[in-house]
């Protein structure tokens, strides 16, 4: 706390000053006075709690937290991390054994829920509450008391300046009067010491805004903490892929993974569905960036419950489709060719659009066809080409990601498909160990191979697209929201307005009061000082003093002692 | 909608042009700070100047209160003493006449830079920074821009070169290592948040980089002044002495910081705002993410750290310059080094 008042050395009194003119800045900064650790010693388990939360709440062991927290944030951004990409963590593990394994038990690969860094930031959240609300004290008292008294030199303060004044000027106490009338007027407070006979003075504070916009940024942050944690609890995620034609509905068994915070039912998710009719990307034709994604659009047929009446929506990448509170995103895409296989009979025995996950950014994608229930067990690897070429060295590579040539390679193999171990495959991979090869053969859409021997049959017969969603609800983001522009106002408050205090001083050089003041001679001044590194404190109180003059103008040239 | 190749074109000739000139400029800023007196000869010409002035200017009252403080009696003398040198070149102090030039070239460098941006941006009919080299191009430019504002309220030749020569890398490395056609958008940044929240960061990295500037020279200084006080001596060094004082060096870097602080604020809340509306959570820990909180929490320490006893000045000047390398590792690292949710941005 405190980032906006800049204390001491700023003072432009001063270090070496007399105990006065620190008074005309004294609270000024309502930052809590820090204790010194001897003080408490001696005083038993009170005064230790007392000294340990002093130290807690104090600006050095913020600091301290502070750096901590971005120190402890970087192995999150150079090491894979488990919620982000939990594959490349596997990997990094089967590389990197030894390492890997240590990294693993201090949560490296969890950054940002280790218990050491969940530690840091509950430790900073206590610090900003035990120093939010001392401030908001002091600040609550600061707005409520008068400015103190003006000190006895202005002319050691920041901005400084006197004159004598003319014949023609007013009584002393109206001057003063005068001057308070003129500082409301500009929205200061003010406070007026009565001419007592030789001196009176008008103090005035302004900028009380900044301190407030500190505690609200403070108070803002807190918020958007509070948010993201019941985010984290009340909020769900999942990832599901629809192929074109198909259709998805919210229940946690069409998710190819899903997310869900503590306190989230995940056995009633918002019962809406939708149909993915038709996915279309276009690319880049020409130039250094062809290929580069131009446009995808996913065309949904959604209902909000399974009796409402279905509506259409595009989604696009920057479009999501939002539906009972929770949002679809468009979040990837890839190709699942239509694959017919037939036995040696002629019967079909497989006929669907088959997933293939993308390998580079031209598309060439790989798949796997499965085929455990025919004896000998068949299986296929697949490499699908988009747009297909031979690449001498790569071997068939796609070369454009839209379907302007597409192609299918494939590998047939029969035998074992190990999956009867009861050990659980991936639907994308084949372990070819207990199979043998039957052939190799490269067909376009519309072919079709015969399996050597008699095996039976494989035909490509369509290419469909198939889009990736991840669809997310979290109920508290506009909680977080709220708190993240409220942090932001405050932040601007607390920056960038000046908290200052000006004072104006008449002295009179002889005692008689009732006489003009003029006739006998006296001392105007004006001065103020500013709490914070800023610009506009010396045009502030040049204006004063403009405004100050044309109540008590200055003596005619030649009488002028300033 | 197709790319209009000649405003492309035109778009890589002004870009090229301002570098020339900027070379040009960055010459005769090195040239102006070398030949430049010693800060502490200078001031004692000036203070002669700002005497004689005040004589010989009306001395109403409210003049005398103005020249009593030694801020505007400095700046004034300034004017007074271009006004003279107009007419007699000889008369200007050594390097100011290269300065000038320098400052004129680094306007016309900076007109010609900011034609290229702009041509870039028609060119694909969106906004110029879709891509490295255009995000590096706008950079460069706010860099220039940021540079510039400041330069009309006060002199500060002396940090020229050392602005033009940041400005010219970049566009080096845009041009030679980051350079792409132009081009429509990936989809993913097709979105009114890429307006908001890249403009923003731009703005913030120009600005930073400028409070980087002073930092340092602030640190360079301070460390001099302190020398030079122990010995009982003038301010000694190439560089210290030619550089404003540490107090004034330190408070402008903090201007500056403080008014980028809210303002890199808002960056990260409108990415976090476009990230809810594109992947479906407003914050991720993807590596950009983490690095801009973590330029967020140090700068967030170094405005702590200025209001905290103990830690003022030279510390919390070292904490406001790790804000500043942090932002770099989230502008080129993580774009170079870290696959993540941000790597659309043409580097492969």
């Amino acid at each position: 706390m405190g980032a906006t008042d800049s204390g001491v050395r700023d003072n432009p009194t001063g270090p070496d000053q007399p105990s006065e003119d620190a008074d005309a800045s004294a609270d000024l900064s309502t930052a809590p006075k820090s204790d010194l650790p001897g003080t408490t010693v001696g005083l038993g388990f009170t005064g230790w709690a007392r000294w340990m939360w002093r130290q807690l709440t104090s600006m050095r062991t913020a600091l301290l937290l502070l750096f901590l927290l971005a120190i402890g944030s970087i192995p999150g951004s150079i090491l894979p991390q488990k919620s982000v990409q939990p594959g490349e963590v596997t990997r990094y593990l089967a590389d990197n054994p030894g390492l890997g394994q240590f990294f693993d038990s201090i949560g490296f690969f969890n950054v940002f829920s280790a218990p050491w860094y969940v530690a840091i930031y509950l430790l900073l959240l206590i610090s900003l509450v035990g120093c939010i609300i001392p401030r908001t004290r002091l600040h609550w008292k600061a707005m409520r008391s008068t400015p103190p008294k003006a000190p006895s030199r202005l002319s050691r303060l920041a901005e400084s300046s006197s004159w004598e004044a003319g014949s023609t000027a007013p009584a002393p106490q109206d001057v003063l009067t005068d001057a308070a009338g003129e500082l409301k007027g500009k929205r200061w407070r003010v406070h007026v010491t009565d001419f007592d006979g030789t001196t009176g003075a008008v103090s005035a504070e302004k900028g009380y805004l900044r301190e407030t916009g500190n505690l609200i940024f403070h108070v803002a942050l807190l918020v958007l903490l509070v948010a993201v944690a019941l985010g984290g609890m009340f909020g769900w995620r999942g990832q599901a892929l629809v192929i074109e034609g198909e259709s998805f509905s919210d229940t946690i068994t069409q998710y190819d993974s899903f997310n869900a915070g503590r306190l989230v039912d995940s056995g009633n998710l918002p019962p809406f569905s939708f149909t993915l009719d038709e996915f279309t990307a276009t690319y880049q034709e020409d130039g250094d960036q062809r290929g580069a994604p131009r446009t995808f659009e996913a065309d949904l047929t959604y209902q909000d419950d399974p009796d409402a009446i279905p509506s259409q929506k595009t989604v696009q990448v920057n479009d999501p489709l939002i539906v009972d509170g929770a949002k679809a995103f468009l979040v990837g895409h890839g190709y699942a060719p239509v694959i017919e296989v037939k036995d040696p009979q002629g019967r079909v025995v497989y006929d669907a659009p088959t997933v293939f996950l993308q390998t580079d950014q031209n598309f060439t994608s790989n798949g796997v066809v499965k085929l455990p229930d025919i004896d000998p067990q068949l299986g296929f690897q697949a490499l699908f080409l988009p747009t297909a070429a031979v690449d001498e060295v790569r071997g068939p590579i796609s070369t454009f990601p839209a379907l302007n040539d597409p192609a299918i390679f494939l590998s047939a193999w029969e035998g074992d498909l190990g999956l009867d171990d009861g050990i659980p495959q991936s639907v994308y991979r084949m372990d070819t160990s207990e199979m043998t090869q039957l052939g190799i053969k490269a067909i376009q859409v519309g072919q079709s191979w015969d399996l050597p021997d008699g095996k039976g049959s494989v035909s490509l017969t369509g290419v469909k697209q198939y889009a990736v969603f991840d669809v997310a609800y979290d109920p508290a983001r506009f909680y977080a929201l709220a708190g993240a522009i409220f942090a932001i106002l405050g932040l601007m408050l607390s920056l960038f307005v000046p908290r200052r205090r000006v004072f104006v001083r008449i002295t009179k050089r002889a005692a008689s009061q009732d006489d003009a003041v003029g006739s006998v001679g006296a001392t105007v001044e004006v001065a103020g000082l500013s709490r914070t590194d800023e610009a506009g404190l010396k045009p502030a109180v040049e204006e004063i003093s403009t405004v100050v003059q044309q109540i008590v103008p200055p003596a005619p040239k030649g009488m002028s002692g300033s | 909608m197709s790319v209009n190749e000649s405003l492309a074109q035109l778009s890589n000739g002004l870009v090229y042009s301002s570098m020339a000139v900027y070379a040009g400029s960055l010459v005769l800023f090195a040239s102006s700070f070398a030949s430049s007196r010693p800060l502490a000869e200078a001031e004692a010409a000036t203070e002669e100047v700002s005497a004689e002035e005040i004589s010989i200017g009306e001395a109403s009252a409210g003049d005398a209160i103005a020249a009593k403080n030694s801020d505007a009696g400095e700046s004034r003398a300034t004017t007074a003493t271009l006004d003279r040198g107009a007419g007699d070149a000889g008369a200007l102090p050594p390097g100011r006449k290269a300065g000038n030039m320098a400052m004129s070239l680094m306007w016309l460098a900076t007109l010609l830079l900011a034609g290229g941006v702009i041509a870039r941006g028609f060119s694909a009919g969106r906004v110029p920074w879709g891509n490295m080299y255009e995000f590096s191009i706008s950079s460069a430019l706010a860099v220039a821009v940021v540079f510039l504002i400041i330069s009309l309220k006060r002199d500060i030749r002396w940090l020229g070169m050392f602005v033009v020569g940041a400005v010219l890398l970049t566009l080096g490395l845009a041009v030679t290592i980051l350079y792409t056609d132009s081009a429509q958008l990936v989809p993913a940044l097709k979105s009114v948040w890429l307006v908001i929240h890249v403009l923003a960061a731009i703005i913030c990295g120009g600005a930073f980089t400028i409070g980087a500037g002073f930092t340092v020279a602030y640190l360079i200084r301070d460390r001099a002044e302190t020398k030079a006080a122990a010995n009982g001596t003038e301010v000694r060094g190439w560089f210290s002495s030619r550089v404003p004082a540490a107090q004034r060096l330190d408070t402008t870097a903090y201007r500056i910081n403080a008014f980028v602080f809210p303002l890199w604020t808002f960056a990260v809340i409108a990415g976090a705002i476009w990230a809810e509306n594109a992947w479906g959570r407003y914050w991720g820990w993807d590596p950009k993410e983490t690095w801009a909180f973590i330029t967020w929490v140090i700068y967030a320490g170094y405005l702590h750290a200025r209001a905290t006893a103990g830690w003022r000045g030279r510390k919390a000047a070292v904490i406001g310059l790790l804000g500043f390398a942090a932002f770099l590792v989230n502008y080129f690292g993580v774009n170079f080094f870290a696959s993540g949710l941000h790597s659309y941005a043409g580097v492969n």
